[in-house]
């Protein structure tokens, strides 16, 4: 169900485009507007959601822990596992946006004969999700070569790195299949997989779906139907200086690639997508395991009346007195 | 707004990263590269006109010059048939660059615009100078 909805929204997607940019031409709307408008909703989309979630209250610490908490000190405490400090905390973020650590501790529970339950190694959807994370990275930094006059050196370097193979005359960007492979085998996975599979909602295929239509039109663009590059940089350079511009002759593929950014880009603040901001405000992930030693007030707490010792003390003094009662304050 | 400060400076770090572009090219003209195309070979056409069409030119010279290596190396003939019936030798340095002589104004114009870094001259020998 999930797939073929997500599919025929891709299709109307494309055929909008299709429409718009090929036949009538309207390489203003979809050259100019729709990415001047999809870039300002990303921006304040993403402001928009982190603010939101910074107004949520953390009524207590909950920081996922796998190793030994820091307690006496003759007790090796596991620094990274358990952060009990801001740069335990830090360091096991910093393994987690860079390497998905907790995705490389997947396993697979199986039932096998007997009935024995069996664990074992599932290490491809860390793999794969490294993979496609890394290549988009790199895409997208070496995209700056349209948006930069002049083209920084780490820009050309990360280019020259990834571009070393050739095909033809052509550098053959190694990102370019490597995106291709992992978001191929992200959905494979949710498909074959009956569990995934039964979890999988159009909001799962649909990004997936989207970013597959963007890589493979750009493959498409740069290796089969070339369009003008230099007349592509015009109108990027046009957009990032304000001084937009729609030169003649660029094919119908780079506006499907565009449009497709576009897509991505109005959508990002809005879905699943968030996890590059939600890693970090996650409070299993942000917080350190130190709530033995340090106290953390329940933001939720409201003032609560009290009526203390000393006050009781004052209140019924004489009647304490007269009963023998012991008084902590003789007079008062 | 709770840890306020660690929210905002992260939000804040992300928002000049993103915006990269926008700033990285303030106060830069940032015009399209230009070509130029007035060496003496094309002076003394009567016809200005490529191999192919000025368009297909620009979006596929890299293939058109694949195809000739292909054709020259492989197949061994040396002579290309133009769309228009003209004929040439085909030849990087002999052909391209007997018209586009200028190298530095011509082709380097756009190639370092867009970064682009053909690694024909270390073997292939582009004109001096000029
Ligand atoms: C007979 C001379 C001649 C030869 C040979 C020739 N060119 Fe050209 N080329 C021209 C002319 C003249 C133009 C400009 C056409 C115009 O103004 O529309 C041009 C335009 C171009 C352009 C577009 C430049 C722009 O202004 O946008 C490219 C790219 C190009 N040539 C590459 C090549 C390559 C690569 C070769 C070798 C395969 C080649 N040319 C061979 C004469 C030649
Ligand atoms: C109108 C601008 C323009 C002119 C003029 C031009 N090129 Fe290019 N050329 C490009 C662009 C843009 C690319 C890269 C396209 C891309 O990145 O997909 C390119 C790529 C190439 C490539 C493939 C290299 C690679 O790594 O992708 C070769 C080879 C090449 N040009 C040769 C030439 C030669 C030789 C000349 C001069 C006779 C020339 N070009 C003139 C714009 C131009
Ligand atoms: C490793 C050295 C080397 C590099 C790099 C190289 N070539 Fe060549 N190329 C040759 C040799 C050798 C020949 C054969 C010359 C002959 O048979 O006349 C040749 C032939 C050609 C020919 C056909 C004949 C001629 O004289 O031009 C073309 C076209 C050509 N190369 C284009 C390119 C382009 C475009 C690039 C850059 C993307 C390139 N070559 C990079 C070595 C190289």
């Amino acid at each position: 169900m999930g797939i073929g909805f997500s599919l025929l929204l891709i299709m109307a997607l494309l055929l909008a485009v299709f429409f718009g940019a090929g036949v009538l031409g309207w390489h203003l709307l979809f050259g100019v507007v729709i990415p001047y408008a999809a870039a300002t909703i990303f921006l304040f989309g993403i402001i928009y959601r982190v603010v939101k979630w910074g107004r949520a209250p953390i009524p207590f610490r909950i920081p996922t822990t796998c190793g030994q908490q820091k307690s006496l000190p003759w007790i090796k405490p596991s620094r990274i596992d358990n952060p009990s400090s801001a740069a335990g905390v830090i360091g096991r973020l910093a393994l987690e946006v860079l390497l998905f650590r907790s995705l490389f501790r997947n396993t697979k529970a199986e039932l096998r004969d007997g009935p024995r339950l069996a664990y074992h190694w599932e290490k491809w959807l860390w793999l794969g999700g490294l993979l496609f994370h890394w290549s988009f990275l790199t895409i997208f930094l070496r995209h700056l070569r349209f948006f930069t006059e002049p083209v920084p050196s780490f820009v050309s370097f990360i280019e020259g790195v990834d571009g070393f193979l050739r095909v033809g005359v052509q550098a053959l960007y190694i990102t370019d299949i490597l995106i291709l492979v992992a978001v191929t085998y992200l959905f494979w996975r949710r498909v074959v997989i009956p569990q995934v599979r039964y979890i999988s909602l159009p909001a799962d295929y649909f990004p997936l779906f989207l970013i597959l239509s963007l890589a493979f039109s750009g493959v498409l663009m740069r290796y089969f139907f070339r369009v003008d590059v230099s007349a592509v940089k015009e109108l990027t350079m046009g957009l990032v200086t304000f001084h937009p511009r729609i030169p003649e002759g660029i094919g119908v593929i780079f506006y499907i690639h565009l449009f497709f950014v576009s897509v991505l880009f109005v959508y990002f603040p809005y879905s699943k997508m968030m996890h590059l901001a939600g890693i970090f405000l996650s409070p299993t992930r942000n917080l350190a395991n130190n709530s033995r030693a340090c106290r953390h007030i329940n933001p939720w707490n409201y003032p609560v009346k009290v009526h203390t010792y000393e006050e009781y003390e004052e209140e019924f003094r004489g009647k304490m007195r007269e009963a023998g009662i012991p008084l902590e304050k003789e007079c008062g | 707004m709770y840890n306020a400060r660690s929210i905002l400076s992260g939000l804040g770090v992300f928002l000049v990263l993103i915006t990269f572009p926008f700033w990285y090219n303030v106060g830069k003209s940032a015009a399209a590269p230009e070509p130029k195309l007035d060496t003496p070979a094309i002076q003394q056409l009567s016809r200005k006109q490529c191999v192919g069409s000025t368009p297909y030119m620009r979006a596929n010279h890299m293939q058109l010059l694949e195809e000739w290596r292909t054709l020259a190396v492989r197949e061994g003939k040396r002579v290309y048939e133009a769309a228009d019936g003209k004929k040439y030798e085909i030849s990087l340095e002999k052909t391209c660059l007997k018209c586009h002589g200028n190298k530095a104004q011509f082709c380097d114009q756009c190639h370092n615009s867009l970064s682009v870094k053909p690694d024909c001259w270390n073997c292939h020998v582009a004109p001096e100078g000029r």
